[in-house]
């Protein structure tokens, strides 16, 4: 046996999570082809409001935004730092995404298909920003309905941090999601849950409950993401060429209203629901749907 | 006060529309009737405190799973219905907005409430590109994700000019904890940092509201404060079927040019860079 069979595939795997937010862009542009990055931080449009709290600003307010092509079309890459301010969303961070979903939009709608790609590591609002946070988060939903409506809007939550917050709502959005088994999805994170409802709703310190309830395996088991993938940049960037290519879907989850609306009203609500079982159900269920 | 602030919401929907409850089949919590407003019929929604909700984290007005999957096929059903309508005839949607905030609770995390407040959000900003003039009032509290699923895809928001009345990311005690201060800290810096603030006549100055409207009675409106209302409902439709469709006209305002310069100028070199690359 030679050596190389040893080497386990997981040593061998190019990791996505311990890449910044702007490598974890880089990486997914087809390879000999050139990116660019727009508004980057030598252009320096910083938060004017975190200095005035003291709180150091970063150039290129913790999203980066890369313009270039996936799977032989344009595509651009929007990616939050969840390094800086815990991936949170401010005036300048959020008007970036909102404006390079809109120039995507209006290229697609002139008939040249322009894909987003979302690297969604974030908590939501900036709270230093608050309301320019929440008015920015309802923009980008805007903006990315409109996109969706000519192509693709992928996003991926690898981890560490996850996507919480207003954020979640622009992943319940997107024609695809792909998570790591290590991410997270959700509106309220349990620390949030705990703090305003009590431990006996949630213990935050509960790890296995928060991925059981959260976590990248039970988003995509019940249908709520569209693919696991490992930690590996090959697969995540097979997974965003596969999605670029296949274009919009021709529902998308956040449509489907009677679908979801009747799955809430088949819940038990006289107790905690159990991750597992409600899995399976949904999973059932969309056989049986696919099956019709 | 939070007592008080859910009953504005009541007390709003039944002087716009004289009525006050559910349709059938709907949860308790979501209020909803389509009422003459002006010369036209307008579907008026309002999520409200329902004591009863089989959802614990929602009793008090919160917006959980069934709120947000409500008010979704509600907007939808009139979609549907005006579906061949030119945009003239489009019938407007009024949110009236009293909401403390989402639902924090296990339950709505285990069953993807992230997803129910995409639909409802998809739903509302949907009809607004399909032509609806859709409208938010604010009568209370229109907090974080609970403005985010129910009356931020508006195209006009119009909000009461009374302390009772707040909009934010987040509700003061906790926005405090988190960023390290106390309430007495956070109100006096939401002075200096307008987005921070919890007056609504800071929020005033993003330029994001349509209008404020000075009623006498915020909790329990007077004739003539519904008058004021009716009155301002009807013209905020008529501008909002003259108007764009598209959010971003909320940059245009000068009190945005004013407060939001950076991200302004953000998108303007995006703009640029754009043709570049």
């Amino acid at each position: 046996m030679n050596q190389a069979t040893l080497i386990p595939e997981f040593v061998k795997r190019r990791s996505f999570i311990e890449l910044t937010g702007r490598s974890r862009a880089q990486s997914l542009f087809d390879e000999g082809t050139a990116w660019r990055e727009l508004v980057g931080p030598f252009d320096r449009i910083e938060s004017p409001w975190l200095p005035m709290q003291g709180v150091a600003p970063q150039s290129d307010d913790g999203c980066i935004v890369i313009k270039g092509r996936i799977a032989g079309k344009p595509a651009v890459v929007i990616s939050l730092e969840g390094a800086f301010q815990g991936g949170s969303i401010g005036e300048v961070s959020g008007a970036k995404m909102t404006a390079a979903l809109d120039l995507a939009a209006r290229d697609s709608s002139a008939g040249n298909s322009t894909a987003a790609v979302l690297l969604l590591e974030t908590g939501g609002v900036r709270l230093q920003e608050a309301n320019l946070g929440l008015a920015a988060i309802a923009e980008v939903i805007s903006s990315l309905l409109v996109l969706r409506e000519h192509a693709p809007v992928i996003t991926v939550v690898a981890g560490t941090v996850g996507c919480f917050g207003g954020m979640a709502l622009t992943a319940g959005l997107s024609s695809y999601v792909v998570m790591t088994r290590g991410a997270r999805l959700g509106l309220n994170g349990p620390e949030v849950i705990e703090q305003e409802s009590g431990i006996e709703e949630f213990d935050s310190s509960d790890r296995a409950l928060a991925w059981a309830i959260h976590g990248g395996e039970q988003r995509v088991g019940m249908g709520l993401a569209d693919f696991l993938a490992e930690d590996s940049v090959e697969q995540i960037a097979s997974a965003v060429r596969k999605y670029v290519a296949a274009g919009k879907p021709a529902q998308h989850r956040s449509e489907q209203v009677r679908l979801y609306r009747g799955r809430i009203a088949a819940l038990d609500a006289s107790r905690q629901i159990d991750p597992l079982k409600l899995r399976q159900e949904w999973t059932t269920s969309r056989q049986k749907q696919g099956a019709q | 006060m939070s007592e008080q602030a859910s009953l504005r919401g009541k007390a709003w929907f039944q002087a716009l529309t004289g009525k006050g409850q559910p349709q059938t089949g709907d949860p308790g919590s979501v209020w909803s009737a389509n009422e003459k407003i002006g010369p036209q019929t307008a579907l008026f929604l309002c999520v409200v405190p329902n004591l009863e909700s089989r959802f614990p984290c929602v009793r008090d007005g919160q917006v959980g799973l069934e709120e947000a999957y409500t008010l979704a096929a509600r907007v939808r059903e009139t979609m549907d219905a005006d579906r061949k309508q030119p945009c003239s005839q489009k019938r407007p949607i009024v949110a009236i907005v009293d909401v403390k905030s989402q639902a924090y609770g296990r339950r709505e995390e285990t069953a993807g409430i992230f997803l129910a407040a995409a639909a409802s959000a998809d739903a509302y900003a949907s009809a607004r590109m399909a032509g609806h003039p859709v409208i938010a009032l604010v009568v209370g509290q229109a907090l974080s994700g609970g403005f985010l699923t129910h009356g931020y895809q508006s195209n006009c928001v119009l909000a009461f000019d009374d302390p009772g009345v707040i909009i934010h990311a987040m509700h003061k005690e906790a926005a405090a904890r988190i960023t390290r201060r106390s309430v007495k800290d956070l109100e006096q810096l939401g002075h200096e940092i307008v987005p921070m603030s919890y007056d609504i006549q800071d929020y005033a100055k993003l330029g994001i509201l349509h209008e404020l409207l000075h009623v006498d009675s915020p909790v329990k409106p007077t004739q003539s404060d519904i008058d004021t209302v009716k009155q301002a409902i009807v013209k905020a439709i008529d501008e909002a079927r003259r108007g764009p469709l598209h959010l971003n006209v909320r940059l245009l305002s000068d009190a945005a040019k004013e407060t939001r310069k950076a991200g302004i100028a953000a998108r303007a070199l995006m703009e640029q860079q754009w043709l570049e690359a």
